[in-house]
């Protein structure tokens, strides 16, 4: 008998050649290690309930009341659940067709896709469709059934910003298209320049790949930047006149850290542009549930919404969402929450600034720590957040930041997750690197796992320019081992450096 | 007897493909029947050059194989159904009765079963945790139910429900699952082993992805089938390699039939890499005999066929359930000799908990190489969602004997099994008494799929209506009499039969309407066309 159908030899290649760098060796590694007792400090997914955070309370309630609607009938429940979780509840089970234990309609309950669309038209000042609205088991499905329904084979390429979100690699080769890779320009704070675009689709095309889509992720994972309206203006214009369709990953969108530069949806500017382009290029937006002060990445909600897309796709779009039967419902109502949020005078609204309040300054804090443990390490670079204007808390060189106070009232918030540091590795480590068979970030990091049990992941995962290594961490590990983890990583990085420096002379900035 | 080769199935494809349209169960989202031919999809660049300023994605322009799954999102008879619906809404005698009865809906949360409560109290307590400490939950929450919550919660790092999880799952809420899956089957199961998806669709999905690399690759798929198989091995450009269900012997599932469709395929140039058996079966409700299963093993370890068991449908009122990662096991058969996937849902069973999409799939007799792929595509969505994680813990470890929970727990479990039992008793006994109509037992699932002879005249009609005689059927009852049933057509069958499935889901009240205005209905039906 020869090989089986599912041996390593025979199996889909597409899969193979998929790199998850999130989940990938350093996971993995750091896993292993975890099992054998060592104290490991995951700072490499955006997961702050993993590491601490407590959820929001009201949205909690109201699931839970959700979930157990015989609760509703008790004349005790109001001992433990405030009277506006109970109307919420009473409101979404309403919503539903058989409560939280029927599938809803594919694209997600028609009462919380409306009110994701009053979120948007709020948001953006410009109506918006509850029809064009898919909810989706978060964000990352989402983007894998647009992509699925856009890639024919490898001679389609998608534009993704490199570096990345290791999602869009990863979905891509699943599917079997072509990557084609804008890079962002770290020297102009992770800046997107229309000209590297064309320079990027000029080369694919010059290979004989159609590019149909362009994703960009804003504000940026890992690279925390948000775009301007201009730039934004830009990469539409750059889109109708390439008949791109736009991806547009806003999943931190409620993550922005200055007043000066607040997020605008690429939804917006486009409308702001008129016709003809406003009627012709195509945007599809993700958001998510997981996110922001919620961070309820557990609960896997998310939705995208289409922009002139024609009906008949719409349909194709909604027949791959039926296959899949009904995202989870649960989810579907904290989507509802996160877009229809508390109002002054609700009974459970000063709790909620207070606990969302709470998580801001707590991030705040910690993105402080980060920035200027890692600035203050040898061969370890920060970005600036030069050309965007700090908050009063001076010059930092956090490119963190959060304005909790200017967030809360316009409904926006937070601080990026993610910190992105340069390593300026001496070419001795390079070298030690290849003799281990590793990518330099990568070898650089298993060490750091290994000496200090901090988690992170490597540059390369998310694509990095030539010669140039970083590594990605949140800021999201409890704010009391803060300055610990900064001291260990410090100590592990400065003897790292030295040791393989010898000869290196270099001088860091 | 066998009369059909492959070549008559993959017309039959063809043929319902284009001109017939399947109901989907549930989401009014019908379906129609999936070709098994390879999409045309390779992509040449004349069809994409940028001189045509089709936009990226319109119908001409996107994934042909996303086209390929053809499907109606709006399906005749749901689309009937609703627009009945409004009618009877807005002018209560508009028809001549005045509900819609959904018997085409696998959602039965939606037509009224209720939650398991323990279930439910426990999810919501996860889903709260800080009113576990407080005194007046244990006024509305049972004992256990919150000591169970404590329990889950303990396993889960952090106890953050709110966290993504181990792309697996939560480990613990796997370990639970192995002792449940050990202890239903008596045979070691490895947590490892384990990986807890977003409802069982996902999970069939990633398989697909892994298995299917071209047109080239063949999946041997039972008609009738349930159409998630055929969906999801279009969406990832393989081929349907169908075999048939005997009806002759209870929807029996015969070997020679997989040797012959199997060598049939070869000998086209298909590479079959899998065998897809639904059992308890969907539409079609039957379990399968251990013997059967015995057979159907050692055919897959013979031609080095991945066996790929949706096993989600058990409700097992009369014959016993054997998983067949459990038949496998008894024959002797281990790690290295058979490569097994088993899906299972929480969307099945007396618990029906359809809207949570909790489930997963046990993958074994592959190599660590295989499994870190499987993992691998696993994390790039993350995690499964928790709640269903944990639900489908729950689910493999309900209530024992002496728990606070467990009477009313078992109570509530026996109501709907007996209750569904009744409900398919009564149904198959009207089915069985209609002019033409034979009727399957409902064995283990939660189905009825009749056979209907329908006359000659039937026939013609439906013809000049352009639709399938049973669909023509099916919307003739509909406008009759407000029951929807599915059209066999949806699902593929032996040509020239015609069947439609019925759930055993409306409650119990509604079920002596539906024989009533069903039995009136057919004896006009036949009435009018008789020969």
């Amino acid at each position: 008998m020869g090989l089986k159908a599912l041996d390593y030899e025979t199996m889909n290649e597409n899969v193979k050649k998929v790199q998850y760098a999130v989940r990938g060796e350093l996971y993995l590694r750091a896993s292993e290690l975890q099992k054998e007792g060592k104290k490991i400090i995951f700072t490499n997914v955006g997961n702050p309930q993993a590491l601490g955070q407590k959820p929001l309370t009201f949205p909690r309630q109201v699931v839970a009341l959700c979930q157990a609607p015989f609760l509703l009938d008790d004349p005790n429940v109001g001992l433990i659940f405030p009277a506006d979780a109970i109307a919420r509840a009473k409101h979404y089970l309403s919503l539903t067709s058989g409560g939280l234990g029927a599938y809803s309609d594919s694209r997600g309950i028609p009462g919380v896709r409306k009110e994701v669309a009053e979120f948007i038209e709020r948001r953006d000042g410009y109506p918006s469709d509850p029809e064009l609205i898919f909810l989706t088991d978060g964000a990352s499905k989402g983007v894998m059934q647009i992509l699925n329904c856009i890639i024919r084979g490898q001679g389609d390429g998608v534009l993704v910003p490199v570096p990345q979100y290791p999602l869009y690699s990863a979905t891509i080769s699943l599917f079997g298209g072509s990557l084609v890779p804008y890079y962002l320009e770290e020297t102009a704070n992770w800046g997107l320049d229309v000209n590297n675009l064309r320079e990027s689709v000029a080369q694919a095309r010059f290979k004989g790949i159609t590019v149909r889509a362009m994703v960009i992720i804003n504000p940026g994972n890992p690279t925390g930047q948000c775009l301007s309206e201009a730039n934004l203006r830009e990469i539409l214009n750059f889109c109708y006149q390439e008949n791109l369709v736009l991806l547009g990953d806003e999943v931190y969108q409620q993550n922005i850290y200055q007043d000066e530069r607040p997020f605008i949806s690429s939804r917006k500017v486009l409308m702001d542009m008129g016709p003809p382009i406003s009627k012709d290029v195509q945007l599809v937006s993700f958001h998510t549930v997981s996110k922001g002060y919620w961070g309820e990445c557990g609960q896997r909600g998310g939705y995208f919404e289409m922009t002139n897309i024609p009906p008949k796709t719409v349909d194709e779009i909604y027949k791959i969402a039926s296959i899949s039967l009904s995202p989870n419902v649960p989810a579907q109502i904290f989507m509802g929450l996160m877009v229809n949020p508390l109002k002054p005078g609700d009974v459970s609204y000063d709790q909620f600034v207070r606990e969302s309040k709470g998580i801001l300054e707590s991030l705040r804090r910690r993105a402080r720590i980060m920035t200027d443990g890692f600035n203050s390490c040898k061969n370890v670079v920060c970005n600036f957040t030069e050309g965007k204007s700090l908050l009063s808390t001076g010059h930092s060189k956090a490119f963190v930041f959060c304005d909790f106070f200017s967030a809360l009232l316009l409904g926006y918030h937070t601080g990026a997750m993610y910190s992105f540091p340069q390593l300026r590795l001496p070419p001795k480590a390079i070298e030690a690197a290849k003799q281990a068979g590793k990518v330099p970030d990568v070898f650089y990091c298993l060490k750091l796992l290994e000496a200090t049990g901090i988690s992170t992941v490597p540059g390369s995962g998310f694509g990095q320019k030539e010669g140039v290594f970083h590594l990605r961490t949140t800021i999201l590990p409890a704010e009391e081992d803060m300055p610990e983890i900064m001291s260990s990583f410090k100590k592990f990085n400065d003897e790292f450096m030295a040791q393989y420096e010898d000869n290196w002379n270099r001088s860091r900035m | 007897m066998r009369r059909f080769v492959i070549g008559s199935a993959r017309n039959l494809i063809e043929s319902s493909r284009q001109k017939y349209q399947f109901e989907r169960s549930i989401l009014s989202s019908p379906y129609r029947f999936l070709s098994s031919s390879p999409a045309a999809d390779s992509p040449s660049s004349s069809s994409s050059s940028s001189s045509t300023m089709a936009h990226p994605v319109s119908l001409n322009t996107i994934n042909p194989k996303v086209i390929e799954c053809e499907y109606a999102v709006r399906g005749e008879i749901v689309t009937l159904a609703q627009k009945l619906q409004e009618e009877i809404q807005t002018k209560p005698d508009a028809h001549p009765f005045e509900e819609i009865l959904y018997c085409n809906i696998g959602n039965p949360q939606s037509l009224g079963q209720q939650p398991i409560t323990f279930f439910r109290e426990v999810l919501a307590l996860c889903d709260h945790p800080a009113i576990l400490d407080k005194s007046e939950t244990q006024g509305l929450f049972s004992a256990d139910s919150i000591e169970r919550a404590w329990q889950i919660l303990d396993q889960i790092p952090g106890r953050a429900t709110g966290a993504y999880s181990h792309s697996q799952g939560i480990k613990g809420l796997r370990d639970t699952i192995a002792a449940g899956i050990e202890a239903r089957d008596g045979f070691p199961a490895d947590p490892n082993d384990i990986f807890l998806t977003d409802g069982a669709s996902p999970a069939v999905h990633m398989m697909m992805q892994l298995l299917i690399r071209s047109e080239k690759d063949g999946i041997l798929c039972p008609i009738p089938q349930y159409p998630l198989y055929s969906a999801s091995i279009a969406l990832h450009g393989g081929t349907l390699v169908p075999y048939y269900l005997d009806e002759a012997t209870g929807w029996g599932l015969e070997v020679s039939e997989l040797k012959k469709q199997l060598e049939t395929s070869r000998s086209k140039g298909i590479t079959v890499r899998a065998l897809v058996v639904i059992n308890p079966g969907n539409p079609t409700g039957q379990v399968l005999a251990e013997e059967n299963q015995k057979a159907i093993v050692e055919f897959c370890k013979q031609e080095g066929l991945v066996l790929l068991a949706d096993e989600e449908n058990v409700y097992v009122p009369e014959k016993k359930f054997h998983s067949f990662k459990k038949v496998s096991r008894s024959m002797g058969y281990g790690e290295k000799d058979i490569a097994l996937v088993s899906f299972q849902s929480v969307s099945k069973g007396y618990y029906g908990e359809c809207g949570k999409r909790g489930g997963y799939m046990e993958v074994t007799g592959f190599g660590a190489d295989v499994r870190e792929q499987i993992y691998k595509v696993a994390s790039v969505n993350l995690c499964s969602n928790i709640s269903g994680q944990i639900l489908a813990s729950l689910v493999m470890s309900p209530p024992k004997v002496g728990d606070e929970s467990y009477e009313s727990y078992s109570a509530e479990r026996d109501g709907i099994l007996s209750s569904l039992a009744r409900r398919a008793k009564t149904l198959e006994d009207a089915f069985s008494k209609l002019e033409g109509v034979t009727c399957n037992k409902a064995e283990g699932a939660m189905y009825l799929f009749p056979r209907i002879d329908l006359p000659e005249k039937a026939i013609k009609a439906a013809e000049a209506a352009k639709k399938a005689p049973d669909a023509y059927y099916c919307q003739r009852l509909l406008a009759a009499t407000g029951i929807v049933f599915v059209p066999g057509s949806g699902f593929g069958q032996v040509p020239g039969t015609w069947h439609f499935r019925c759930t055993i889901l409306p409650q119990e009240e509604k079920i002596p309407a539906i024989v009533t205005r069903l039995t009136d209905f057919h004896k006009s039906f036949m009435d009018e066309f008789r020969g």
